[in-house]
């Protein structure tokens, strides 16, 4: 293998790495504030890949109906909890809140349709859709268990897992989507010829990163999730309602997941199931995190990328084999740093 | 009765079915099969609360190990069967090893990894058919003859099945067993009574792997054929779904969840498709939603509502005497317990400074300080759930300071929690009887096989034996949870005196009671203290150590601030300085 060959590997695993990188974040976060082990979140990776493609058809994307059913089933829910704790008062506004946005938003899809916007504006519609989808699955199928274990919360999320995969598949079909890059240009450094795609995956999960980090340590609310992820019942304490912190760290991932769809959707073909190997390859980022550290995660999701890109070279066939298998070297090394650990439920 | 009966009307529907129809047979002999892999996570996901992903994948070990040496090799299938459990056993102690001791979603996600890996190598290594797999594999065959016929495969699938459900039952029924119910209690609660969590947690998850493991043999030798695709992912996240939705709790939730899965799967099959005219699989939508939906309504599964409508198991006659062998107290004035200098250090936080004190056999000596002196902390130092810094300990003669709680328990030391953890599921005997895990030498095998009898009766017995010694006779076959209190912390002192213990430790005993229960609780120790038991108590209630005890031991941050008797530091200056900040 010459130094070009080895040098386009790594750039190829470093794309991808940097993907597995934002969500492996998005993965340790959700886990961090609501103890949820978010196997969906590769779901928000296929449906923001398959929502940008839909769109660049000019039809409208299946994404849209799954927000509206969300939102009538959220309201239902929300109806009978308010109306069987004597709060009808609250229900106008409550309601409100749930209908409305999405709603909008979906009006917006069907006025933007037809003007077959810039890839940058689509790419920010397909962002509004996908985004609200993260927490109102929290809302529908998490925060009624809220109280449960760890477990519990892993099945549901297993569960829900089912239902996002099926539903893509109902509403976009078996067919895989590719989008246009985002930029047709090449940066060529000596021999090496640097995708533009490339570039932008690497600036945007920078941005994005840079973004996390701001919003984590400056901002209220991004303090407010930091304290929930630490001690839920001390958050809760000091006036954190551990829903509202569920609420946001869905939306975050929703997001993130959307985004990094949309910027692999170039790269490689995307199907309504592909988001779930992708998502599970940030899990094992997560994994070499501990499910806690984002440094340490970022850097397993780097290697992750890159021991991929090259296990395809020497192995293509057994590039998922090597990658998942992967898992029980990194699970005995963290093993052997864990002190004696017990879980108190 | 209805319990009998009905279990003879499902006998009978199983008996008759294959006279119906071949497609029943078909569908028959999948439930059977799903229900020995089901039976397996119940033990598992509703037992022992871990779970697995990747029982399709020990289904796929055993159903290619099966298929590859007979069909390459011309192996005999009931030798592959002993391979694929060996390989399964390895591989399942494998990822037991590397991910129990750490939190309790490492292990799924695992087997989410690994089953995915193993699902990818069957359909890539030319060795094992790859996508198209590998037919012809050799039919069972029972001394010379073949079994081919649909109709007897499925008798053999179900009497398999059943013989499952009995191993679990009488497994779950046992020393072992217990233990591995009790783990809802916390680790450190079982382990406090001499069994290692860690191997209990590894026996379930390998049992569980075994059962799945069986399943898929006898998959490939009833389809006589395999390829990749039933063993992948999906079909092991559907297995948790057949538990979740049939009930986690009981074994008869494993059958109940496998047949209304298979059943409404094959129903969906047919009618989706046409309601949405495209093909795919969407009957996972359903399902996800339907698990999502028990989960957060029936927690119990399909199954509660059946078990609730029936009559409780009938108890289990309890013998009068028991004659488990019981240790020699020690001579009374003898040292018993000796502290010595012993220091316990996070980071620069010393919890716990030089402590020191002694207990000598035949007395009680209560430990007392203000919140936050470090009392739970050296009770913890002692009973060997946490590791010293520095300092020693000594039980007898023996230093102890370096082991941990299953091995100071077997020297005869046995404690009670601060927070109460008596499993509520289980009767008020049952829970003592997890008591004497390290008094009986009963195995797995026997479990299974119900070779036990002769001992169970016998730990049945010292378990009413301790529950008549602290007075609690007449409430040996309620459920622990429907107990007060004071009442809960009382049965938690018969569980350590089930352990026959030297020392009894008591964490808080008196906290949340009652006057008249506490004025019951210190009659009952002052009655053990009469029969020679030695006990160490950790308090902040004076009031209740003042008549009770015979030397108190007080700490303020993390040292020892004073000690002597009851008389005395009531009327120390130091103590009362602490206790009431200055007179």
């Amino acid at each position: 293998m010459d130094l070009q060959t080895v040098l386009i590997l790594a750039q190829d695993g470093l794309t991808n790495g940097a993907i597995y990188l934002l969500l492996a974040v998005a993965l340790i976060l959700v886990f961090g504030v609501t103890r949820i082990v978010l196997i969906p979140q590769g779901e928000f990776v296929s449906y923001g890949a398959l929502t940008l493609a839909s769109l660049q058809l000019g039809v409208m994307p299946g994404t849209v109906w799954l927000l509206l059913i969300m939102a009538s089933i959220a309201a239902v829910m929300e109806t009978f909890r308010l109306v069987s704790s004597e709060a009808v008062r609250q229900l106008p506004v409550t309601l409100a809140t749930i209908l409305i946005p999405p709603a909008a938003i979906a009006l917006l899809a069907k006025m933007c349709i037809p003007l077959h916007l810039a890839l940058g504006w689509q790419v920010l519609l397909t962002m509004l859709i996908v985004t609200p989808i993260g927490p109102l699955v929290y809302r529908v199928a998490f925060r009624p268990l809220a109280d449960a274990t760890v477990l519990v919360l892993l099945i549901a999320a297993v569960a829900v897992h089912f239902v996002l995969v099926g539903l893509g598949l109902l509403f976009f079909g078996a067919e895989g989507v590719r989008t246009p890059p985002f930029s047709d240009a090449h940066l060529t450094l000596g021999t090496l010829s640097v995708s533009g795609q490339s570039l932008w995956v690497y600036a945007a999960s920078f941005i994005l990163i840079s973004l996390l980090a701001w919003f984590f340590s400056r901002t209220l609310y991004g303090k407010a999730l930091r304290a929930v992820a630490f001690n839920r019942n001390g958050a809760r304490l000091v006036g954190i309602s551990p829903h509202l912190a569920g609420t946001y760290s869905f939306a975050l991932a929703a997001a993130i997941g959307c985004l990094s769809g949309v910027m692999i959707a170039p790269i490689t073909t995307v199907y309504y199931d592909s988001g779930f190997l992708i998502g599970l390859k940030g899990f094992i980022g997560a994994i070499v995190g501990g499910m806690a550290s984002y440094p340490i995660a970022a850097a397993g999701a780097l290697m992750v990328g890159i021991l991929e890109s090259y296990s395809s070279f020497w192995l293509s066939g057994y590039k998922d084999v090597i990658v998942f298998a992967a898992i029980i070297p990194i699970l005995l090394w963290r093993s052997l740093m864990s002190v004696h650990y017990e879980e108190e439920e | 009765m209805i319990r009998r009966g009905g279990f003879m009307l499902f006998l009978t529907l199983l008996a008759l079915l294959p006279l119906f129809s071949s497609y029943y047979i078909t569908m028959g002999s999948y439930i059977g099969l799903y229900s020995i892999v089901s039976l397996g996570l119940v033990l598992l996901t509703g037992v022992a609360r871990l779970t697995s992903f990747g029982q399709a994948a020990f289904m796929g070990v055993a159903a290619y190990t099966t298929a590859i040496l007979t069909v390459k090799f011309g192996c005999s299938p009931w030798l592959t069967l002993l391979i694929a459990m060996a390989l399964t056993t390895a591989i399942a102690f494998l990822l037991g090893a590397i991910t129990l001791r750490m939190g309790g979603h490492y292990l799924p996600l695992a087997t989410i990894a690994w089953g995915i890996s193993l699902y990818f190598l069957f359909g890539t290594v030319p060795a094992l058919g790859g996508s198209t797999g590998i037919s012809d594999v050799s039919a069972l065959t029972f001394f010379g003859r073949e079994l081919r016929d649909e109709k007897l495969f499925y008798y053999l699938i179900w009497i398999v099945c059943l013989a499952t459900l009995w191993v679990s039952t009488n497994l779950l029924d046992s020393r072992e067993g217990r233990a591995i119910r009790a783990l809802r209690g916390g680790v450190s609660m079982v382990e406090s009574f001499g069994a290692s969590g860690h191997r209990l947690k590894n026996i379930v998850f390998i049992y569980s792997a075994l059962l799945a493991c069986l399943a898929g043999w006898l998959y490939a030798h009833m389809m006589r054929f395999v390829n990749p695709s039933p063993f992948g992912l999906s079909q092991g996240i559907e297995f948790l779904f057949m538990i979740v939705i049939g009930g986690p709790f009981s074994l008869w939730g494993a059958i109940a969840g496998a047949a209304v899965i298979t059943l409404l799967k094959t129903l969906l099959q047919g009618i989706l498709p046409k309601l949405i005219s495209q093909t795919g699989n969407f009957e996972i939508i359903v399902f996800g939603i339907m698990t999502v939906m028990v989960l957060q309504w029936l927690k119990g599964g399909i199954w509660s509502l059946v078990e609730h409508r029936l009559p409780p198991k009938p108890a289990k006659p309890v013998n009068d005497t028991s004659s488990l062998a019981q240790r020699v107290q020690p001579a009374r004035r003898e040292s018993l317990l000796k502290v010595d200098g012993v220091t316990k250090a996070y980071g620069g936080l010393l919890a716990v400074k030089k402590m020191s004190f002694e207990l000598s056999a035949g007395e009680i000596v209560g430990l007392i300080g203000p919140n936050g002196a470090g009392k739970s902390t050296m009770f913890n130092l002692i009973s060997g759930e946490l590791p010293l810094t520095s300092g020693k300990i000594h039980f007898g003669t023996e230093n102890i300071s370096s082991l941990r709680s299953p091995q100071i328990a077997r020297r005869g030391l046995s404690r009670t929690f601060q927070h109460v953890r008596l499993i509520p599921g289980m009767t008020v005997l049952e829970n003592v009887m997890i008591g004497s895990y390290l008094r009986t030498r009963d195995g797995l095998l026997a479990a299974g096989l119900r070779l036990n009898q002769a001992t169970e009766n016998q730990v049945r017995a010292e378990a009413a034996r301790q529950l008549r010694r602290v007075g609690l006779a007449d409430s040996m076959l309620i459920h622990a949870g429907n107990l007060s209190l004071g009442k809960q912390r009382i049965v938690e002192i018969a569980r350590a005196l089930c352990a026959d213990p030297l020392l009894l430790l008591l964490d808080e005993p008196a906290a949340g009671l009652r006057y008249l229960e506490k004025q019951e609780l210190a009659t009952l120790l002052s009655e053990l203290r009469e029969q020679g038991l030695s006990v160490l108590i950790v308090e902040h209630d004076m009031e209740f150590l003042m008549n009770l005890v015979d030397r108190i031991v007080v700490m303020e941050f993390g040292e020892k601030l004073a000690e002597g008797l009851p008389c005395d530091i009531r009327s120390n200056p130091a103590v009362l300085e602490a206790y009431l900040g200055g007179v």
